[in-house]
């Protein structure tokens, strides 16, 4: 929580890369869209960004967010004032497995700064880096809703409860074991919508 | 034990799935009231049964019920506010991870009282694997002819969908919730006009929180007076509860309104006590937004009643010596955490989740932050903590929404209880530089004496 | 016809008109100072929280008075409202309040800042504002970007009112810049770096109540009070082509659209008039603007002047006596 008064947010630039939906995503899009009803296909932005974050390279680039505006009919502008404002959306490459730990009151009072400090310890990050063979990123985020069940970390989008700095090594072991094993994360946030 | 309402089948197992849900009494509020209720008999229970708003308001649901435009040629809406994002509370996601049907029923029950046809729930995008239960249980509901046209002959025809948020607190409130819905930023709406007349796409709208919704399912089920008749006075029925912090039982309880907050906290069946068997210090009871109390102050009103789960008892003393029960998020403080660092966790908070739109709320949170870093960090002043006091006051009742108010208040209200371990910030930079639980114990001797019930607190 | 009072004083309004705009149908000193509402502008106000007013009778059914101060640009007038803006010392603590806010990481660079004299936040600050700067801490600081070639964004001074925004939105085909990012790191941006060309990008200028967009062909070329603000007019294909040049001796230096008493454009302009037509011989000149209220361009008195200005002993402001 230390400050920096001088603000300096990233300037993005546009690659012109190409980026497109697989067909069987694209259906699962266009049906979302349908829940809403005609002209206001604006509304499945933010699921639609969900899904394109993560089919498209685990970060909103330009050409991931244009690409969004142009299957709902929208500026480019709208899509990128929306990613901006919401803390899911990441604007930068990340690790492969994001972990987020919950800073917030009743966390911090039963455990989680001490989680956090470990995770720093142990990944030789700071919140908002990701380890240098990108398997990690470590970031510090408020309430998880988890209160009871604190201290409390997600990864990608599991919740992980009741940590303690022996927990969190064992799961760290395990997710390096995954990498390896290339194994593939709980469900797609396209598989969530049925 | 208290009666359970909402949760009595929690502990079935397969109780997320139609099939067990279905076999323990799920969906017959909805044959009831589909089948032999009229739409304005449905919203007449509901204000019978005195329910009020369970996402922090507590405003009357039958009223907000009633301020729905009926005259518009619109189609209306029914919006779920399932974006539990308040610290401290997380009763609406271990309902909705547990519980998805109640949920959909109530929804369904609602939805037919509202003249609603469609209906969507806005789930924090944190929670996506609830967003997968949802589904499935929409899918079940569907498939059971619950959902869809033409719900069990009736001729009413209801969908439910499932649009997920992306991390902002702001959509909790229920104009930005509508905002983020329709795919912009989560900046709440200048009001009015309100929801009820231009909500979603500018279409008569009523948003719920999912407890509020969930609890129409008992209501109708057992009648509205019937109902009205658990709890005490204004404040009706039973509550979910939150607990959390420093206490033996962390985890969400169903209680009658009206219980004495000294048995919630000391009660084996629920809180359980203060862990460690250390002393209780201070209590949020509604959620962070609301004013810290401490120990004395939460077990007793100034008066020297004994404190209720109430609307009416929490919020006795009004802020002087009282709190809210906002939405049930009770955390639980011992006597080694520190305000100030607490304090300044919380403004962090704010000033994170300010959409930013209005200059008192984004400017004034970041300034606390400023102001409460230092002091947590023993560089701070004296005039500091008045300073706060007036930032506080300044944001308080000038914002677009109610984020500034939540903003302010627990920095004010940890001020007004809690002015001392400021002030030891102050003369002790050395002890607080270092030592960031705990600095300043408070002499036993200053402790209130046992109260007589086996209690320790001070 | 509805009738509410304001400050003590009667007015008669049509349904639907909203305090602000009934106190600019009395005028003169009861008009709650706005920093983010924009009558041309749908949807915009309610966010800056300066125009806050007390409702001490909501209406003449239900006299009851409002809980907190309303916002005055978007709350609608009842029958037999009763409102106070000067009168009431909460609201002139209130928006001492929100001056202070606004101030908190506002650069106060004025000396070098192109709006000086003309700037919003100076009158409102001068009105209602401390004599000093309360915060001790270090301000925000963005880098000074442009849009386009011809605009300069400093978001250091930018107070996040939303018109450049609206004025995208409502006005242009394609809205290129926007809001981005939350919260006290808020900032008017393009995000990538496009640079935003509609022919009417340059009324983003006019709009902007303080010096976070300003014209890059008038940079550092004079101070407005200086100038002769002369009412001109060409024959233009794209917009009206009525502007106020802005002038010393026979040289125009600026082009800016026709404002009227509370500060809003009259007529939006396009981007040729606006930064392409300096000459003397694109524009005929009509003559000079009268340029009223507390305005440091008047005090510099290039026109005959009737009025003299004190100050008013209540809110602090100038204000005029005949």
């Amino acid at each position: 929580m230390e400050y920096n008064n001088i603000i300096t947010h990233p300037k993005f630039i546009k690659e012109g890369k190409t980026v497109a939906f697989s067909d069987e995503i694209m259906a699962k899009v266009q049906s979302l869209i349908r829940r809403y009803p005609d002209g206001q296909q604006k509304s499945a932005l933010l699921p639609v960004l969900h899904i394109a974050q993560e089919e498209l390279g685990g970060f909103l680039s330009v050409d991931v967010m244009d690409y969004v505006a142009s299957l709902l009919g929208i500026q480019p502008i709208e899509v990128y004032e929306v990613a901006t404002f919401y803390s899911m959306f990441y604007l930068d490459k990340m690790g492969k497995y994001v972990i987020e730990v919950c800073r917030t009151g009743p966390c911090a009072i039963s455990g989680g700064e001490q989680i956090l400090a470990h995770l720093q310890d142990v990944l030789e990050i700071k919140p908002g880096e990701t380890t240098s063979d990108g398997i990690f990123s470590l970031k510090e985020v408020e309430c998880l809703g988890s209160c009871g069940t604190g201290p409390v970390m997600q990864v990608n989008t599991e919740y992980y409860e009741k940590l303690t700095p022996g927990k969190v090594d064992k799961l760290l072991e395990d997710l390096r074991e995954y990498v390896n094993r290339d194994k593939q994360g709980d469900s797609s946030w396209a598989e969530n919508f049925c | 034990m208290g009666r359970k309402l909402l949760l009595a089948n929690i502990d079935v197992p397969g109780i997320r799935g139609f099939d067990a849900y279905r076999a323990h009494g799920g969906y017959a509020a909805v044959e009831k009231a589909l089948r032999g209720m009229s739409v304005s008999e449905v919203s007449a229970e509901v204000n019978r049964s005195g329910l009020r708003g369970r996402g922090g308001a507590g405003f009357p649901t039958g009223l907000k019920w009633s301020f729905l435009d009926r005259k518009s040629d619109k189609p209306r809406y029914l919006v779920c506010n399932a974006d539990e994002s308040e610290p401290g509370t997380f009763k609406d996601r271990y309902l909705m991870h547990h519980l998805p049907h109640l949920l959909i029923e109530g929804l369904i029950i609602s939805s037919y009282a509202l003249g609603v046809n469609t209906c969507y729930i806005y789930i924090r995008g944190e929670f996506k694997y609830i967003v997968g239960i949802l589904e499935r249980a929409i899918r079940e509901a569907h498939q059971h002819g619950f959902l869809g046209e033409n719900i069990l002959g009736t001729g009413f025809s209801l969908n439910i969908y499932v649009h997920p948020g992306a991390g902002a607190y702001i959509c909790g409130e229920e104009t930005a919730l509508l905002e983020s819905l329709e795919g912009k930023r989560g900046n709440p709406r200048i009001k009015p006009p309100f929801p009820a007349f231009k909500g979603l796409y500018g279409c008569p709208t009523v948003v719920n929180n999912v407890e509020t919704l969930a609890t129409v399912v008992p209501i109708i089920n057992m009648g509205g007076d019937e109902y009205a008749r658990i709890g005490r006075g204004k404040s009706t029925g039973t509550k979910l509860i939150s607990a959390s912090g420093n206490i033996n039982n962390p985890g969400v309880f169903e209680i009658e309104m009206g219980l004495p907050v000294e048995d919630f906290i000391y009660a084996p069946e629920y809180c359980g006590g203060i862990a460690n068997e250390k002393y209780l210090k201070a209590v949020i009871p509604g959620g962070s937004s609301v004013p810290i109390l401490p120990a004395d102050l939460m077990l007793n009103t100034a008066k020297g009643e004994k404190r209720l789960m109430t609307y009416e008892s929490l919020a006795d003393g009004d802020f002087v010596s009282g709190t809210m029960l906002g939405s049930g998020g009770f955390i639980v403080y011992d006597e080694d955490q520190c305000i100030v660092r607490n304090t300044l966790n919380l403004t962090h908070f704010y000033r994170h989740e300010s959409c930013g739109q209005c200059s008192p709320c984004r400017e004034g949170t970041s300034w606390m932050e400023k102001v409460l870093y230092r002091l947590e960090h023993g560089e701070g002043k004296m005039s500091d903590i008045d300073l706060l006091v007036r930032v506080a006051k300044n944001i308080e009742g000038n914002t677009i929404c109610p984020l500034g108010d939540a903003a302010a208040w627990p920095v004010a209200s940890a001020i007004r209880h809690f002015r001392g371990e400021f002030e030891y910030h102050v003369k002790h930079p050395e002890v607080v530089k270092n030592v960031h639980h705990g600095a300043l114990k408070i002499e036993k001797e200053s402790l209130i004496p046992d109260s007589g019930t086996g209690v320790n607190y001070w | 016809m509805i009738k509410v009072t304001i400050d003590n004083i009667p007015v008669e309004v049509e349904d639907g008109t909203t305090i602000l705009q009934a106190a600019r149908q009395i005028g003169g000193k009861v008009v709650p100072p706005a920093m983010c509402y924009y009558s041309k502008l749908k949807g915009s106000g309610g966010k800056c929280r300066t125009c806050l007013v007390k409702v001490a009778q909501g209406s003449a059914k239900d006299p009851r008075p409002m809980p907190k101060l309303v916002a005055s640009c978007s709350t609608p007038v009842q029958d037999g409202m009763v409102v106070q803006n000067l009168t009431s010392p909460e609201v002139r603590e209130a928006r001492k309040a929100i001056v202070e806010f606004l101030l908190l990481n506002h650069p106060l660079d004025c000396p070098v800042c192109d709006q000086a004299g003309e700037c919003d936040l100076q009158d409102l600050s001068f009105g209602y504002g401390m004599e000093e700067t309360t915060t001790d801490f270090e301000r925000r600081e963005y880098p000074v970007i442009d849009i386009g070639d011809k605009i300069k964004l400093h978001m250091n001074r930018c107070i996040l009112c939303y018109r450049c925004v609206y004025f995208a939105d409502q006005l242009t085909d394609k809205r290129m810049h926007g809001v981005l990012f939350r919260g006290d790191v808020s900032e008017i941006s393009t995000f990538v770096q496009n640079a935003v060309t509609n022919e009417f990008s340059g009324n983003v200028i006019d709009v902007c109540p303080v010096g976070a967009l300003t014209d890059k062909t008038f940079r550092f070329k004079s101070r407005v009070w200086f100038l002769k603000p002369m009412n001109a007019h060409r024959e233009c294909s794209i917009c009206s082509g009525k502007v106020a040049a802005w002038m010393f001796g026979n040289e125009i230096y600026r082009i800016t659209a026709r404002k009227d008493e509370f500060g809003e454009v009259e007529e939006f302009i396009c981007n040729e008039c606006r930064f392409e037509k300096k000459e003397l011989t694109d524009w005929v000149i009509e003559g000079p603007r009268h340029i009223k209220r507390q305005s440091v361009i008047s005090a510099n008195h290039y026109e005959e002047r009737k009025e003299q200005s004190i100050i008013d002993p209540i809110a602090g402001t100038m204000t005029e006596v005949e």
